[in-house]
């Protein structure tokens, strides 16, 4: 009873000081790949092109905020003995959600995406969410809490996707409709190899094609991250 | 919390989440697999790009006009002893037919004409590294200079074996390749340390020796397949008599 009085005070939605920092705090002080290291696997796995990794993170945004959500909806009913099951019950219809929407408009991103849809059930974000905010918290502020941590999963996948790309294979946004030509050998390309006197020795590196350089590139944004955010250096 | 009220609840979630997800799966099913058929048949035609008209690429298609595209062209299915099957080529998976006994497959056949000139677009199906491998060749009418080809891969090495796809300097290595030596069947040769006759080999991607040597493989394999509809062809044709040097 208690609660129903405090919701009557308070409007369902608000936006203030707490609530923004719901949405910024992922993004830098606690973000779910640079912080607190999850979901790792999909971001080696999916980031070696753009706009596969802008269409995963789109995805990962939003199961992580309406599982949250949803879950937050009927916390008070979830009965404590079953409470993983049904998180993932949630989990994996909005996955599934996503997959279909996914076939009806982009097949081609779909297929270059395969099992990695899927796996977004795995993705400890998702899980780790519910159980450490969702259960415990109303409705709007568990939605924009999955907000932040889908967009602070999805910006390192995306700005890694975008050194991955440019460097393997010379383009960005290659199989949308926006592709641009960046670094190689012909005229199209926005710095000509073949001409440049600056890049002419740059051919493509393999190894930014595959999952290793993801690796390297996230170590890099960590510690690029706690050079200038002390706060994240662990002390002990 | 008893156990009624957990199994109640369970119950509940459950069967409303399934009555959902399958309403929107009735509702998005249709599109769906129009777009499959359209993913496919831009894969096919990507074997034909040279060849769809002035300046036009697979890419440069709209999905009417890749459906209009197969409309025209003659759909076959053939048979191991090359007989043709009262069937439509867009009806055969290949992945299915490979898991079925040799003499019991059936062949999908597209003959595609552009300016008075026939291609045969067939399709082969092999195995790369990790997973199967496949493409479409399309042949000009001498039924023995290739006249472009497009592979695709399961789950080849992002890099390496799976630049058969993403590289396209790979795929264009192969036009204007022969199938036949002096009348004998040898197919194209994707060669390790690069290759040696320009008329039926081409340079084989460095690092991914096992996926090289696969599409080699599958080519041999798959083209031979057609051979028997081939060969009533040329009969029927009488002068290209690459089968009586046979």
């Amino acid at each position: 009873m208690a609660e129903t009085a405090v919701q009557e005070k308070e409007p369902i939605i608000q936006f203030g000081k707490k609530e923004r920092k719901l949405l910024t705090d992922p993004l830098n002080d606690n973000n779910p790949i640079t912080v607190q290291v999850l979901g790792i696997c999909s971001a080696l796995a999916v980031t070696s092109l753009v706009y596969p990794s802008l269409v995963m993170a789109i995805a990962v945004t939003l199961v992580t905020a309406f599982s949250n959500l949803f879950t937050s909806m009927i916390r008070n009913y979830i009965p404590k003995q079953v409470r993983m099951i049904v998180q993932l019950v949630i989990i994996a219809a909005l996955v599934t959600v996503v997959e279909l929407i996914l076939k009806y408009y982009n097949y081609p991103i779909y297929k270059q995406l395969s099992v990695y849809i899927g796996l977004i059930i795995t993705n400890c974000i998702v899980m780790g969410r519910l159980e450490a905010f969702a259960m415990a918290n109303k409705p709007w502020r568990s939605f924009l809490d999955g907000l932040g941590n889908g967009l602070g999963y999805g910006a390192i996948l995306v700005i890694v996707g975008i050194i991955r790309e440019i460097f393997g294979k010379g383009t960005l946004f290659a199989g949308s409709p926006i592709e641009l030509k960046i670094i190689g050998p012909n005229a199209e390309y926005l710095v000509n190899t073949t001409e440049s006197v600056l890049f002419g020795w740059y051919s493509n590196n393999n190894l930014m094609v595959l999952p290793a350089a993801a690796m390297f590139i996230i170590g890099i944004l960590i510690w690029i991250q706690r050079s200038y955010n002390t706060k994240l250096v662990d002390v002990s | 919390m008893n156990t009624r009220y957990v199994i109640g609840f369970v119950f509940i979630l459950t069967a409303s989440v399934a009555v959902i997800l399958t309403g929107l799966r009735q509702a998005t099913e249709e599109q769906a697999a129009i777009n499959e058929e359209i993913f496919n048949k831009r894969a096919i035609l990507s074997a034909l790009n040279d060849y769809l008209g002035e300046g036009v690429t697979v890419k440069s298609l709209s999905d009417q006009e890749v459906l209009a595209k197969f409309e025209s062209m003659e759909r076959l299915v053939l048979d191991m002893e090359g007989n043709i099957v009262e069937k439509d080529a867009d009806d055969i998976d290949m992945a299915k037919e490979r898991k079925k006994p040799e003499a019991e497959r059936q062949l999908p056949l597209y003959v595609y004409e552009y300016n008075g000139e026939k291609f045969y677009i067939i399709s082969v199906r092999g195995n790369g590294l990790w997973d199967e491998i496949w493409g479409n060749i399309a042949l000009k009418s001498d039924l023995n200079t290739i006249a472009g080809a497009a592979f695709d891969h399961k789950g080849e090495t992002p890099g390496l074996g799976a630049e058969i796809k993403d590289n396209p300097s790979f795929p264009n290595a192969f036009k204007g390749k022969m199938i036949y030596d002096d009348g004998t069947y040898v197919s194209v040769v994707v060669r390790k340390g690069g290759a040696k006759n320009p008329e039926h080999e081409i340079d084989a991607i460095s690092g991914a020796t096992v996926t090289s040597d696969g599409v080699t493989e599958m080519l041999y394999r798959g083209i031979q397949y057609y051979e028997p509809y081939f060969d009533k062809i040329r009969q029927s044709n009488g002068t290209q008599g690459l089968l009586i040097n046979k």
